[in-house]
């Protein structure tokens, strides 16, 4: 598991480089030539891919593309719901960066969404002179409403729940319809997984007695992780989309974990945080600090790891495919996808490793919190 | 929408897809399967555990079915020495019977034959002495036969007695 870990971090700074070195390259191949301004951009090409939007795109580029326009959800004194089209066509407007110097694009809404303006699918109040102000790449000085809109992401996320019923509703089915029986068709495939989470995550890390009441945590877990994974892999409708590769997904599933935990956690779990066994009290001054820090970097590591791990697969894709376009050359092709097919596969156990080590890194912080004094 | 700034408009919609899905999957759908997962385990350890109950008592079985026939033969082999020592001890005293019978016959024989002898001889004796007899008229006739003669044998035996 090492050996891919540490493969994968040697590919994902191979690709940082490339992708930098590339993107400053064409800056500069520009601004010396002279030429088009809108050159293909590798850094902004990836950063559109993994990053949410409020729209899905499908295919095309800049004036013929054709896109998904996903409904926007604002609560802003009151609920106002509207089509991301307004912003999509709506007004370009550029604002000058007060740090950089550069024009920075921007876009403001018109019909339903004025008043509101879109700058990197973040939505912001226009200002009372109806621009935005930008500094160092940031908006300043602007409201911004709570944005509860039905993203790319979100949309992605409600596929993969419907997905993940749909699979395993069918799954139920069997057992319902044929009792205790030996599994056929997807069952058969699924048991496998249903038990090797009952088994090897939670039995294996929680222990023989209570493991039973966390089967049902875990199991929604590594199948939330595993399916969506999967499904950003698929590089078109209803894939495409980073959701595990996104750090507020990543961010609310350690919480989950970490609440799970600390509910569950036993006076013996409190008692080593709080008055370590055999620890001369003075020192308790250090170690209850760092044990409660380490309350916290357990699930940070959750959240941190699933992350970068589905966000560097993805870059890594997406990157090896750029190869083609930075060297406007189809013959390119040859290296490129064979590359990105390997990564590919590569990425198919990395979906089921990382919701696999999620699982059991969760059953295992949950082990650690019901664990009985065995001293 | 940066990478790593946490949106909140994603965070709500995660939280209630997660939400909801864990408790319907809890439900309606981790609930029959580990169920009928567990019962099935149940019931194939269950029939290992009679599988094995089985063989041993099939070993058992097979022990006492060896100890039975062991027995088994064992009786025969008593029987079939029995049988033999009877018809041995049989076959001996109809020999002896034979035997015995045969001495009889031999010496019923034999006193049949010591019978006849005897009577033989007695009527050899008989005859013997009734030739003798008519032996010694004869020679008696002859001797008194005349005077003289009736005299000498008179004087002889006279003699006799004078000697005595």
């Amino acid at each position: 598991m090492s050996l891919i870990f540490s493969a994968k971090r040697f590919f994902s700074l191979l690709v940082a480089i490339l992708v930098f070195s590339s993107s400053f390259a064409s800056d500069h191949h520009s601004e010396e030539a002279g030429i088009a301004k809108r050159e293909f951009n590798v850094r902004e090409m990836i950063m559109h891919h993994i990053s949410d939007a409020h729209e899905w795109h499908l295919w095309g580029g800049h004036h013929d593309a054709v896109s998904i326009y996903l409904p926007i959800i604002l609560i802003d004194g009151g609920l106002k719901t509207f089509s991301s089209s307004h912003f999509y066509h709506g007004k370009p407007l550029e604002a000058k960066d007060t740090t950089s110097k550069k024009e920075v694009a921007y876009v403001a809404g018109v019909g339903p969404a004025t008043g509101y303006a879109m700058f990197e699918e973040e939505i912001y109040k226009l200002n009372s002179e109806g621009v935005l102000e930008i500094n160092a790449g940031k908006v300043v000085d602007a409201e911004s409403p709570f944005d509860f809109s039905i993203t790319k992401n979100v949309l992605s996320l409600f596929m993969g729940a419907v997905l993940i019923l749909l699979i395993l509703s069918n799954v139920a089915r069997f057992y319902k319809k044929n009792g205790p029986v030996a599994p056929k068709g997807l069952a058969k495939y699924l048991e496998v997984l249903i038990v090797m989470v009952r088994d090897d995550i939670a039995k294996a890390n929680i222990g023989e007695h209570k493991y039973k009441k966390y089967v049902p945590y875990l199991l929604t877990i590594f199948f939330f992780i595993f399916i969506n994974n999967l499904l950003g892999l698929v590089p078109f409708l209803p894939g495409g989309a980073n959701l595990t590769g996104n750090l507020t997904v990543t961010l609310f599933l350690a919480v989950c974990t970490l609440l799970v935990t600390l509910v569950s956690a036993n006076k013996n779990y409190w008692l080593h945080i709080f008055a370590m066994p055999g620890v001369p009290k003075p020192l308790l001054i250090i170690m209850i600090p760092i044990e409660l820090v380490g309350i916290l970097t357990k699930p940070f590591a959750l959240m941190v790891r699933l992350f970068a791990n589905m966000t560097a697969g993805h870059i890594i894709v997406l990157a090896l495919v750029s190869i083609i376009f930075i060297n406007q050359n189809a013959a390119w092709g040859g290296l490129s996808v064979p590359m990105a097919l390997f990564i590919s596969v590569l990425e198919l156990l990395v979906a089921f490793l990382q919701a696999f080590l999620f699982a059991m890194l969760s059953a295992l912080f949950i082990g650690a919190a019901v664990e009985e004094a065995h001293h | 929408m940066g990478l790593i700034t946490p949106d909140l408009g994603l965070l709500f919609w995660t939280g209630l897809v997660f939400v909801l899905l864990l408790v319907i999957l809890t439900k309606f759908i981790w609930k029959p399967i580990l169920t009928s997962v567990n019962a099935r385990e149940q019931k194939i350890s269950d029939a290992l555990e009679l599988a094995e109950k089985t063989k041993a008592e099939m070993v058992a079985l097979q022990a006492s079915n060896e100890n039975l026939l062991k027995e088994a033969r064992a009786e025969r082999d008593a029987i079939v020495k029995d049988a033999k020592e009877v018809a041995t001890e049989m076959v001996e005293k109809a020999k002896a019977e034979a035997k015995a019978e045969a001495n009889k016959i031999v010496e019923s024989a034999r006193a049949t034959i010591n019978t006849e002898k005897t009577a033989a001889i007695a009527e050899l004796k008989n005859q013997v002495a009734a030739i003798s007899l008519e032996i010694a008229e004869k020679i008696i006739r002859g001797e008194l036969s005349s005077d003289e003669k009736q005299k000498a044998l008179a004087e002889k035996m006279a003699g006799d007695i004078n000697l005595n």
